[in-house]
């Protein structure tokens, strides 16, 4: 099946060429871009922007798999990126990330990014989010949570579950 | 790795004069840039090659651009010293004051002018050296007994030479994919690989394609191709040759003999006419693999896959291998070379001119096809040749695939078209004008000889060294030798005239074409020929327009050209 791209995308893309002197200089920004459309980088789309680029596929790859904010999988709903930077394990994020990841059915020994079986929540470690006064801190979606405890994250987990009932 | 007659001839490259470990040695200031070939700023790495002070080194490579990612390459260095106003800081006796810089460089990459000392066996450079071999052995399995890089790997090596005893490490390794056929000629182990991006640079520079990377990030490195997507190329091998660890293996070699087993030929690769300079590794009359030989006026250090895998039918099982004479009632039986040559002999030597025609192979040796060119001339022969044509592409495989049709055209056995005399012999021998045939290498009925006619001939013979379809004619079948088995030379297309070495006897009862010829013309001239390819070539040497200058010994491992093209452009 033909990968096709919605013109909204390929606008922006086609539009971000113009802003460098090289066209492989697009790449990041492109993967930006279809990481925030799509959610997620498929091998279409890394097939996709390398041929918009003239790269080889594996080029763009090699990105992808550098770089922990791309994901090559579908994320769930609610996207929690909990902080384990100095100051945040200090104050306890390994409890909060334990805390979450038994509320939810994952493993918390288990190594990076983790999606439940039903694919509406994702936890995962991130490093430094620049808030250490206010530590624990954490990210769920685009929203911001500083002095976070076991009791807010099972408050932001109902507030989940209630968001997802106000959309259906 | 530096070529010494390249240092000579740029005269107009200011020299500088450094000390590497206290011995002095003047060396160029700028050297050819790996891929570009633009002068560029002699580094350290290159003065030692110069020096032959060896340094050890894993992503550092004289054919590839320089990466500077392995560190194993750290030595210190010295520059003169100067005081707060920059004034140059004098010994009591003139010269001036060297300080040793703080903090090591990378060899491969460091080329500051100012550097006059190196220092390449401190006690600091052994501390670089063992702690970078440290963090390389944390992660690597350590699996050498069952590695067939074991014996040639530099891991290996220098952990024996520069490494420390024993481990430090009790944590657990980094689990890497193993045993990924990332082509269909390679098998990559991510566990045993250093990172050292040779391969990745091999593909990008010198292949032009980028097929191979690099995929995560810190201790989960990994090389990769793109998954679903084979490397497959006519080169992909030479990745194997430039991995410094096990990490790339080629199928065709993998688990079938220890490196340390095989003995080493320097030769010519018989696959086309480029005439790569390579290595034949083998052992018990078995070649287990080849490999390219640095030569930078052919090949530089690389070869084509094709050339690399196409050795097999030298071992093959429809090898001739022994003497075939045709018996009364039509049947081929096992002879002997003396009844059979002598029989053959005797036919020779009473034909009257014009009766015998000669098919010669261009896989033949420059000597012997020197030769069969002298038979010919005796015995006033109808010769030709036939071409086999392939593809070919822009880098090393020429569309001729054959190793020698040069010496076919310097000796006239053939027109500028080989073949188009074929269907002449053929009639020829249909209306019995000629007698006889004698067939060196080819397949009579396929290059185009009516198959029907073949039984008219007073003599027939073919020497060749697989069985093919017009051998069972034949009234007597000689078996040759392929290139692995004697010595000799082949002239490759641009007219370089190249020796290649004997790895090891011939197979069976196989003899080198050369001794059964000059056997034949030493009956039938009345004259004595060499028994030799030495004593040949040095006879043609003395007679061959163009191959004034050369001799047996001149030729040397990398050849030489032949002067004058008068005759090979006629």
């Amino acid at each position: 099946m033909e990968f096709s791209v919605p013109n909204i995308l390929k606008n922006k893309i086609d539009e971000l060429i113009l802003h460098y002197p090289e066209k492989r200089s697009v790449t990041l920004m492109a993967l930006h871009a279809f990481q925030e459309y799509y959610g997620y980088i498929s091998n279409e789309a890394i097939e996709w922007i390398a041929q918009k680029l003239s790269l080889m596929p594996i080029t763009v790859l090699e990105l992808v798999t550098f770089y922990p904010m791309f994901s090559q999988e579908p994320l769930g709903k609610f996207h929690f990126k909990i902080c384990r930077t100095l100051s945040c394990a200090l104050k306890g994020s390994k409890n909060i990330y334990t805390f979450l990841c038994n509320k939810l059915g994952l493993d918390p020994h288990l190594h990076g990014r983790q999606t439940t079986a039903d694919g509406r929540f994702t936890v995962e470690y991130v490093e430094c989010l620049a808030s250490c006064n206010t530590a624990p801190v954490l990210f769920l979606n685009e929203d911001f949570y500083e002095n976070v405890t076991e009791e807010s994250v099972a408050e932001l987990l109902s507030l989940c579950e209630q968001k997802e009932g106000e959309n259906e | 790795m530096i070529n010494k007659d390249q240092l000579q001839n740029k005269e107009e490259i200011p020299m500088i004069d450094i000390k590497i470990d206290g011995k002095a040695i003047s060396i160029p200031k700028t050297r050819p840039h790996s891929v570009t070939g633009k002068q560029e700023p002699t580094t350290i790495i290159q003065a030692c090659s110069i020096a032959g002070v060896d340094i050890p080194h894993f992503c550092y490579h004289p054919r590839l651009p320089v990466s500077g990612n392995c560190r194993m390459c750290l030595i210190e260095y010295g520059i003169p010293a100067i005081d707060r106003d920059r004034k140059p800081i004098l010994n009591p006796d003139g010269t001036p004051v060297i300080r040793k810089m703080p903090r090591p460089a990378i060899a491969c990459f460091f080329n500051d002018t100012a550097t006059t000392e190196i220092y390449t066996n401190t006690e600091a450079v052994k501390q670089y050296r063992q702690a970078v071999l440290e963090f390389l052995l944390i992660n690597h399995p350590l699996d050498c007994p069952i590695c067939d890089q074991a014996g040639d790997c530099k891991l290996q090596e220098y952990v024996h030479q520069y490494g420390q005893e024993t481990s430090r490490f009790v944590e657990d390794k980094v689990i890497k994919p193993k045993k990924r056929a990332i082509s269909s000629k390679i098998i990559l182990d991510n566990e045993r690989c250093v990172l050292c991006t040779r391969c990745v640079r091999f593909t990008r520079e010198i292949i032009g394609i980028p097929a191979l990377g690099i995929l995560n990030r810190g201790g989960l490195n990994q090389i990769s191709n793109y998954p679903g997507s084979d490397f497959e190329h006519n080169y992909t091998l030479n990745a194997v040759d430039l991995c410094p660890v096990g990490a790339l293996t080629s199928r065709d070699f993998r688990f079938r003999m220890r490196s340390w087993f095989l003995s080493e030929t320097k030769s010519i690769c018989p696959g086309c006419a480029t005439g790569c300079n390579i290595i034949i590794h083998s052992r018990d009359k078995q070649i287990y693999r080849l490999k390219p030989r640095e030569n930078d006026n052919v090949n530089s250090v690389w070869m084509c896959d094709y050339g690399r895998l196409n050795y097999k039918w030298v071992n093959a099982q429809n090898r001739l291998t022994h003497v075939f004479a045709e018996n009364t009632d039509g049947t081929q039986v096992e002879s002997d070379w003396l009844s059979t040559l002598k029989k053959i002999i005797s036919v020779l030597e009473k034909t009257p001119p014009k009766t015998t025609a000669i098919l010669v192979s261009s896989r033949l040796s420059t000597e012997e096809i020197y030769l069969i060119s002298k038979l010919a001339k005796r015995l006033d022969a109808f010769t030709d040749s036939i071409s086999h044509l392939g593809e070919g592409d822009s880098f090393l495989l020429n569309k001729d695939l054959t190793p020698n049709s040069k010496a076919i055209q310097i000796f006239k056995l053939a027109s500028k078209t080989p073949g188009d005399r074929i269907a002449e012999i053929s009639k020829n021998i249909d209306e019995g004008k000629i007698r006889n045939l004698l067939v060196f290498g080819e397949d009579p009925i396929k290059s185009g000889i009516a198959p029907g006619i073949l039984g008219r001939l007073d003599l027939f013979v073919i020497c060749d060294i697989l069985v093919n379809p017009s051998s069972k004619e034949a009234q007597y079948l000689l078996p040759g030798a392929s290139f692995a088995e004697k010595q000799g030379t082949f002239i490759n297309a641009q007219g370089r005239v190249q020796r290649f070495g004997k790895a090891f006897s011939p197979i069976g009862d196989a003899r080198p074409e050369y001794w059964i010829l000059a056997n034949i013309l030493t009956k039938i001239t009345q004259e004595s020929w060499p028994l030799t390819p030495e004593g040949i070539f040095n006879k043609i040497t003395a007679t061959t327009p163009g191959f004034e200058n050369m001799t047996w010994e001149l030729l040397g491992t990398v050849g030489m050209d032949i002067v004058s093209t008068a005759n090979t452009t006629e």
